[in-house]
């Protein structure tokens, strides 16, 4: 009854290959958009709400470490989901990311901190590119093995040589102060707002290389390469393209996680364990899709948080007290559950069951 | 040189045990196309079971039935739960699926277990053979020897029951080819129940062989990745190729640490092996006894 | 006597100890449309493969465009203005039909990577000029109705004719078609031969087929190309192929 496309009518290519065709689409995304930038951080400062909710606790703990998974699951999306070359090394791309954007602030003079991020995923990108090479000789899950040799080298080299840390003991660093134009970022509402308008450029960006040459390009790599190369895709470029454009989001991801979420972090902070729960959130989340990423995300850091609170409540209600690690455990059970879940039911993820109850909204209130 | 044959032999050694691990991935690759994720868990959990019901008092014998029947509990929730639903996907999504199988796996160890380490006794000490110390001077541990022997036992036992008896043939039948084992017959469901359980037992062995070396500890789930660069070498199908694998591996990788190591301050064994592999993998993908991918259009 | 636009001489492939073909020769007129026969198993499938640069046979050259290789990569036969259908259906499952086709305009797009992320300018001209082109491509073929459509979902019928949209839309000057009628009923049939045709008249694009349904192939091609065990065995007009007896042995079966 409300999602109704009747009377929309397209009469130009543009208008038909817009991002949100539908216009109730197009409402619902405004009104997102102006919730997260406008509303969220005024409910933060309005005398009534702030007291009840701990804003602080939900922008440092949930949405914005949120944010910046959304952002890396965009990245192996694009490797992963799109282009279908699978990647275990996300974290170490990651942790190029970060260890580049504190280096490139503290040996280059008055850097400003939004170029370092935009330096370091290009450096992520660079290294992305080196271990993306054997994509063009090997496919599948050996191309995995590849991407394990980048996620244990790089995580190794960074805690190795002492000069990616400025020589602190175990690879140890402390991210800058973030400052533009000499406007400090330092509570958490202003660090939200950097990574919430950092994000959803960099998710406008990556819908719009979805629809657009390089996008399918990708798909029909991953689909069905041989015919791919036969219709004349060029395949070394779009593989490469893949794994550079991909570094340079996760790349950019590890800076922001560095600098607005976790403020020291070690290179053990990016290990395989890391690379496991990204890809556990596009496969939850979908792969192939931007929205998917974003929800995957979501899923993956509210879940254990939902597991700590429903602990915390039973302990309280029934009195018995939850042994230590019944929480991490469940978790890692509840986690692998899903992921079989998923993938035997619903393999384009939650961004599919998005969809599905969508097209039931637009019969509603008929059944078909 | 003397040093050096101890470094090599000692990383042959070590290299049995990782050819060990990769036996079960093989053996599950070759009977239903599977890259299994999970058999490291699955080492894991063996050991711990053998383990904590040893600490409860059960006598060791018991203890090592009692895991594997768990093992075999394993491989029939497996089948169930995991592969059957999967049938018709593509090889990824099989593999991603025993990433989360692992997953479950591990947190179930954990929970039932707890997650401190434990040790692990056998029988046979970790220490050098003394007549071989005094002859030639190089100290090879008595422990690395008997995981050997009990290695090779296994692979023969393996080898035996593939090719004389009707189960293992059907096995190879299935790894061939599944429809033409369907139209003879075979039933795929329990060929994959009994090479679950089969690859179980072969975790079960590996992991109390770990467990006495290194002590039964969640570390142990990441055996799984040190299979992989062993099964790219020897290649996914070939039980000959995950032995061979696993003593070139063990042995380049002890051999780097030793050689090359102090050059760049150690700790090379984390990635050695894998772009040893990735290496390989440009060269000769299929493995050295694997058989050559043909993409047909 | 039009030009000659493609001639394959001395072809042999072989896989392992499998003789695909062996020493095949034969010339394709400049829009002419070529029918490659024969009983299954002859080599037809590998002999388009070898054209178009996916086998590499291990003897013989190919001609075309005035340039003589053993084998042209696949790529660089697309960019000379090769395309073709496969004989398994080789579509991009999880793309729409419109993307999919979209896919075939790939080599006329010239835009960054950078403009493309930023979706404005030249690579947004693009997009909506190559859109319009596909979309001429999809009133052709009578798809509009399932332009949107996820390819994987499509009966075989209308898969057969996206994939012939997707090698329409390269524009190439020689198309290969592998089998376009396998399983389709008499109705799409004809509509695939009316395309076929149409094709070949308002583009002039040369055509190579394999065809197994006699009539269509009688009625469509100008020269045919038989095929046994990886040998040519005939070759010449339609007729001239019909009343060959070396054709007629091959087909029945007769040992030789």
């Amino acid at each position: 009854m409300f999602y109704r496309e009747a009377g929309q009518f397209k009469s130009t290519y543009a208008a038909d290959q817009q991002l949100f065709p539908i216009r109730q689409d197009r409402i619902a995304m405004a009104l997102l958009l102006a919730l997260a930038f406008v509303g969220v951080p005024l409910a933060s400062i309005t005398p009534g709400i702030e007291g009840v909710i701990d804003f602080n606790y939900w922008y440092n703990g949930v949405i914005i470490p949120f944010l910046i998974f959304s952002l890396a699951a965009l990245g192996l999306n694009i490797l992963t989901g799109y282009a279908g070359q699978l990647s275990l090394g996300t974290g170490a791309f990651m942790a190029v990311g970060a260890f580049a954007a504190y280096n490139l602030m503290l040996r280059v003079p008055r850097m400003p901190i939004l170029a370092a991020f935009v330096l370091a995923g290009v450096i992520a990108a660079a290294v992305g590119l080196v271990f993306g090479l054997p994509s063009l000789r090997i496919k599948g899950f050996y191309l995995a093995v590849a991407t394990l040799a980048a996620q244990f080298f790089v995580v190794w080299a960074l805690t190795k040589f002492g000069w990616f840390s400025n020589d602190s003991s175990s690879g140890v660093i402390a991210a800058q102060k973030i400052v533009i134009a000499g406007y400090a970022f330092d509570t958490p509402v202003k660090r939200y707002l950097l990574v919430l308008a950092i994000v959803a450029v960099m998710a406008l960006a990556a819908k719009n290389l979805a629809r657009s040459a390089i996008g399918r390009a990708w798909m029909a790599v991953r689909d069905m390469d041989v015919a791919a190369e036969v219709i004349g895709i060029p395949m070394m470029k779009a593989k490469l393209l893949a794994f550079a454009i991909s570094s340079f989001y996760c790349g950019v991801a590890g800076a922001l996680f560095a600098f607005a979420y976790l403020g020291n972090v070690e290179p053990q902070a990016f290990d395989l364990d890391l690379s496991f729960r990204i890809l556990f959130m596009i496969i939850i989340g979908g792969v192939g899709s931007v929205l998917g990423s974003f929800l995957g995300a979501a899923f993956i850091v509210v879940l254990p948080i939902l597991l700590d609170i429903a602990a915390t409540g039973f302990e309280r209600a029934a009195g018995i007290a939850v042994p230590a690690g019944l929480v991490s455990n469940l978790t890692l059970i509840l986690f692998g559950a899903l992921i079989v879940f998923f993938l035997a039911v619903e393999p384009l993820g939650l961004a599919r069951l998005w969809q599905v109850a969508k097209e039931k909204l637009r019969l509603w209130p008929f059944p078909h | 040189m003397q040093f050096f044959l101890e470094v090599l032999i000692g990383g042959l050694l070590a290299g049995v045990m990782y050819s060990l691990v990769a036996l079960g991935f093989v053996l599950i690759y070759k009977a239903s196309g599977v890259f299994n994720f999970a058999q490291g868990s699955m080492v894991f959990f063996a050991a711990l079971t053998v383990v904590g019901f040893a600490e409860m008092g059960v006598p060791f014998w018991a203890a090592v039935a009692l895991a594997l029947a768990a093992m075999a509990a394993l491989a029939f929730f497996t089948e169930r739960v995991v592969l059957r639903p999967l049938v018709n996907q593509p090889q990824i999504a099989l593999f991603m699926a025993t990433i989360g199988l692992s997953f479950l796996v591990e947190g179930t160890a954990q929970l039932v277990w707890g997650a401190q380490v434990h040790a692990l006794d056998l029988g046979v000490a970790d220490e050098p053979i003394e007549w071989i110390l005094d002859k030639a001077g190089m100290s090879i541990s008595k422990f690395d020897l008997m995981a050997s022997g009990i290695a090779a036992a296994l692979v023969a036992v393996l080898a035996v029951f593939f090719n004389k008896t009707r189960t293992g043939r059907a096995l190879r039948a299935v790894a061939d080819d599944h429809q033409a084992a369907l139209a003879v017959g075979v039933s795929l469901q329990r060929i994959w129940v009994i090479v679950w359980m089969v690859a179980g037992f072969v975790a079960l062995v590996t992991g109390l062989l770990w467990g006495a070396r290194n002590g039964v500890q969640f570390s142990l789930t990441f055996l799984a990745l040190k299979a992989l660069p062993v099964l790219i070498l020897g290649g996914f199908e070939s039980i000959a190729g995950a032995i061979v694998g696993g003593l070139i591996v063990g042995a380049s990788e002890k051999l780097a640490e030793v050689y090359v190591g102090p050059y760049v301050g150690g700790g090379i064994e984390s990635w050695f092996p894998y772009v040893l592999a990735l290496l390989f993998l440009l060269v000769r993908p299929e493995g050295l006894f694997g058989e050559k991918i043909i993409d047909r259009v | 006597m039009s030009a000659t636009v493609l001639a394959v001489d001395g072809i042999s492939l072989a896989f392992g100890g499998v003789k695909a073909l062996q020493d095949v020769s034969f010339d394709v007129h400049q829009s002419e449309i070529r029918a490659i026969i024969g009983p299954n198993g002859a080599g037809k499938s590998s002999m388009l493969n070898v054209i178009n640069g996916v086998y590499r046979p291990q003897a013989g050259t190919i001609s075309y465009k005035g340039r003589t290789r053993r084998r042209f990569e696949p790529h660089e036969a697309a960019r000379l203005g090769i395309a073709r259908t496969f004989q398994n259906i080789a579509l991009f499952r999880g793309m729409t039909v419109l993307d999919n086709i979209m896919t075939g305009r790939n080599l006329k797009m010239r835009s960054g990577v950078l403009a493309q992320a930023l979706y404005w300018g030249r690579a947004r001209r693009e997009e909506l000029e190559q859109r319009a082109q596909v979309e001429r491509i999809i009133d052709f073929l009578e798809i509009q109705h399932i332009r949107r459509t996820p390819v994987g979902r499509l009966p075989y019928g209308l898969q057969k004719r996206v994939e012939l949209g997707r090698a329409l839309a390269a524009e190439p000057e020689l198309l290969l078609l592998d089998e376009p009628m396998a399983g389709m009923n008499v109705e799409e049939k004809q509509d695939m031969c009316r395309f076929i045709l149409d094709v070949n008249d308002q583009f002039g694009t040369t055509i190579v087929l394999i065809e197994h349904d006699m009539s269509v192939v009688m009625d469509l091609s100008h020269r045919v190309v038989v095929l046994d065990y990886g040998r040519k065995i005939a070759d010449g007009t339609p007729d001239e192929v019909r009343s060959n007896k070396d054709v007629i042995d091959a087909y029945l079966g007769v040992a030789h």
